[in-house]
């Protein structure tokens, strides 16, 4: 039986094995017929049309769309981002440049001992893959919705850590900052730290 | 008093306030049915269309017409110079020149003249539209021929052999029109279909007008002069800036003009439809001109739909259809019309007249039945071919699909 599903030779198969399967020349569809064809076209001048006028109207993207990349903060202002570079080992594209640098008591931008100095994603290299996000181990990087990233120079479309950094939200301060107190980076891993503390506020 | 003798009334500047108004009204409509073509054909294919410059879009002809000024006018160094920028003028001037015989209004008064809205009346007025129509060819063949290049030169030579084996259809199509209404002055034979319109007796002639019509202005589907895939651009690869224009204009005032002339010669010209003849006399007869104006816009969206529904013909089908069909059965009615007019001016009893209609109507059913019969016999004997067939054919590589499909099926035990 096995034999059976090894391909044929050429020489096993003669022309009259071939099923040959006639091709339906159709009846004449008649006057009625060709006025259908017309009909078409001209029943589609009164309904809607598919276009999306888009500078005005935006449709919305599809809910996880690949847009522009965002670097997220902890619920108290601290980055994310410890500077780790795996996004940038990731990329396919070599669109993205990191340097790490060491935290310090006075210079605290992320919990635990590193952050990301320098943070660099080259949108003209960008291929909107994805693969940084699924290699952030912090989920310091993710994708948001928003597509309008056409710009008139290769200066513009390199986009640095302030350019792609989120935004401080409700209860969050600007780094640097001392960690919540008594805390340490696995608690804010944990998503123990909900807000920022009073005496984190150094200014 | 006829229109004829109107016109001749007419002064010096009641003639030049008239070539004028045509001059005007052509230009407008052109940019007006370049924008009312482009919207409809968007909506046919669930698009807006242009609807960004001006309300709704509206002037966005205009403001192609100042690009397309506003652009490099080139003329390519292996060019004719001369024929060169002399073929689109000649495009140009000869589409308008045929608007000169169309009345577009009845009896009106203008400035306190009395006159019709018609520039000149000549006794062989439908002629004349069909010579302008000819020269207006030479604009194709010369800006093909004098563009030193090849595309063009196909698109100019296509053009030709188009408009001129289409000319002999649309000619002919137009023969029976004269012969009922006894003139070829544009104003006589609007005056004679004042009763019945000759779309409707004469319809087989209208058939025949209405393709022919669309075949002489290059319109899709019979636009081969211009067929982007083959051609490029056709006669006007090589043309830019306002030379460019002057074509794009040429070509949407034909379609105005023959729309013009096919409700001139068929639709009863600027007489009011069937039972409406009251408005005739509304605005002091210039409500006659929009009649006359909705008719040619009815044509003209025949136009646009045709060329939202239909893709373009081959050009060796388009050119059997123009010379096999169109022509031979527009001769063949002549006949018949002849015949039956010749009949009823004669005197000839009633009896004669219906016997011979009948006569010709069982001659084209028996036809028809023989053409079906021939073509089911083509159909069948091809069927005998297919099943066996005599030419070589490709092998196929594997034969394993179906093997597999019945296999899995019991379990997939085999492995």
């Amino acid at each position: 039986m096995s034999e059976q599903l090894e391909p044929l030779k050429k020489s096993e198969i003669s022309v009259n094995d071939i099923a040959y399967t006639q091709m339906e020349t159709g009846e004449s569809v008649g006057l009625l017929g060709h006025l259908k064809g017309f009909w078409v076209p001209f029943s589609k001048i009164f309904k809607k049309t598919l276009t999306v006028e888009y500078p005005e109207v935006k449709a919305p993207t599809a809910e996880r769309f690949h847009g522009r990349h965002q670097l997220n903060r902890h619920p108290d202002g601290l980055e994310k981002c410890i500077g780790c570079e795996l996004c940038a080992w990731a990329c396919p594209a070599d669109a993205i440049y990191v340097e790490g640098a060491d935290n310090t008591p006075e210079n605290q931008m992320s919990p635990g001992e590193r952050y990301g100095k320098v943070y660099q994603i080259n949108y003209l290299r960008c291929v909107f893959c994805g693969l940084c996000i699924e290699a952030c181990p912090t989920r310091a990087l993710t994708m948001t919705n928003e597509y309008e990233l056409a710009d008139d120079s290769r200066e513009k479309l390199i986009f640095e850590k302030e350019d792609l950094l989120g935004p401080l939200r409700q209860g969050m301060l600007m780094p640097p900052h001392p960690m919540y107190p008594d805390m340490d980076e696995s608690n804010y891993y944990k998503g123990d730290v909900k807000q920022s503390h009073p005496s984190q506020d150094v200014k | 008093m006829t229109t004829a003798e109107l016109i001749a009334a007419d002064s010096g500047t009641t003639i030049l306030i008239k070539a004028l108004l045509v001059f005007v009204f052509c230009v407008v409509l052109t940019l007006m049915s370049v924008w009312g073509e482009r919207r409809l054909v968007g909506r046919m294919q669930e698009r807006p269309g242009p609807n960004r410059v001006g309300p709704f879009g509206l002037i966005q002809a205009l403001a192609d017409g100042v690009k397309l000024a506003l652009k490099e006018d080139l003329i390519p160094a292996a060019a004719d110079k001369i024929v060169f920028v002399l073929a689109p003028i000649i495009s140009a001037t000869t589409c308008f020149m045929s608007f000169a015989v169309i009345p577009i209004t009845g009896q009106v008064s203008l400035f306190g003249k009395t006159t019709a809205m018609q520039l000149t009346d000549l006794p062989v007025g439908v002629l004349y539209v069909l010579a302008i129509a000819s020269v207006g060819v030479y604009g194709i063949v010369l800006a093909g021929w004098s563009s030193g290049s090849t595309y063009p030169l196909l698109g100019g030579l296509r053009s030709s052999a188009q408009v001129i084996s289409y000319e002999v259809a649309m000619g002919l199509s137009l023969v029976a029109v004269f012969i009922y209404a006894g003139s070829m002055s544009t104003s006589d034979i609007v005056a004679a279909q004042s009763t019945w319109w000759y779309g409707v007796v004469l319809f087989p002639s209208f058939a025949i007008f209405a393709i022919s019509m669309v075949g002489e202005t290059n319109r899709a589907p019979f636009d081969l002069a211009e067929a982007e895939g083959e051609l490029v651009g056709g006669f006007h690869t090589e043309y830019s800036s306002l030379k460019f224009a002057l074509f794009f204009l040429a070509e949407y005032v034909n379609i105005i003009a023959v729309s013009a002339l096919a409700t001139t010669l068929f639709l009863g010209g600027y007489h009011a439809p069937p039972g409406l003849g009251f408005t005739e006399a509304w605005l002091g007869g210039w409500f006659t001109g929009i009649w006359f104006f909705s008719k040619v816009l009815v044509f003209f969206f025949v136009f646009v739909w045709l060329r939202g529904t239909l893709p373009r013909l081959r050009y060796d089908q388009f050119m059997q259809f123009g010379w096999k069909i169109l022509i031979p059965v527009s001769i063949l009615w002549i006949l018949v019309v002849a015949t039956l007019r010749t009949l009823s001016l004669e005197g000839a009893p009633r009896i004669v007249v219906v016997g011979f209609a009948s006569f010709v109507v069982l001659l084209v059913m028996a036809a028809n039945i023989g053409f079906d019969n021939a073509k089911k016999k083509k159909l069948a004997s091809l069927e005998v071919e297919t099943s066996e067939p005599s030419f070589a054919v490709p092998s196929i590589p594997m034969n394993v699909s179906n093997i597999n499909v019945s296999q899995s099926s019991k379990g997939g035990d085999h492995v």
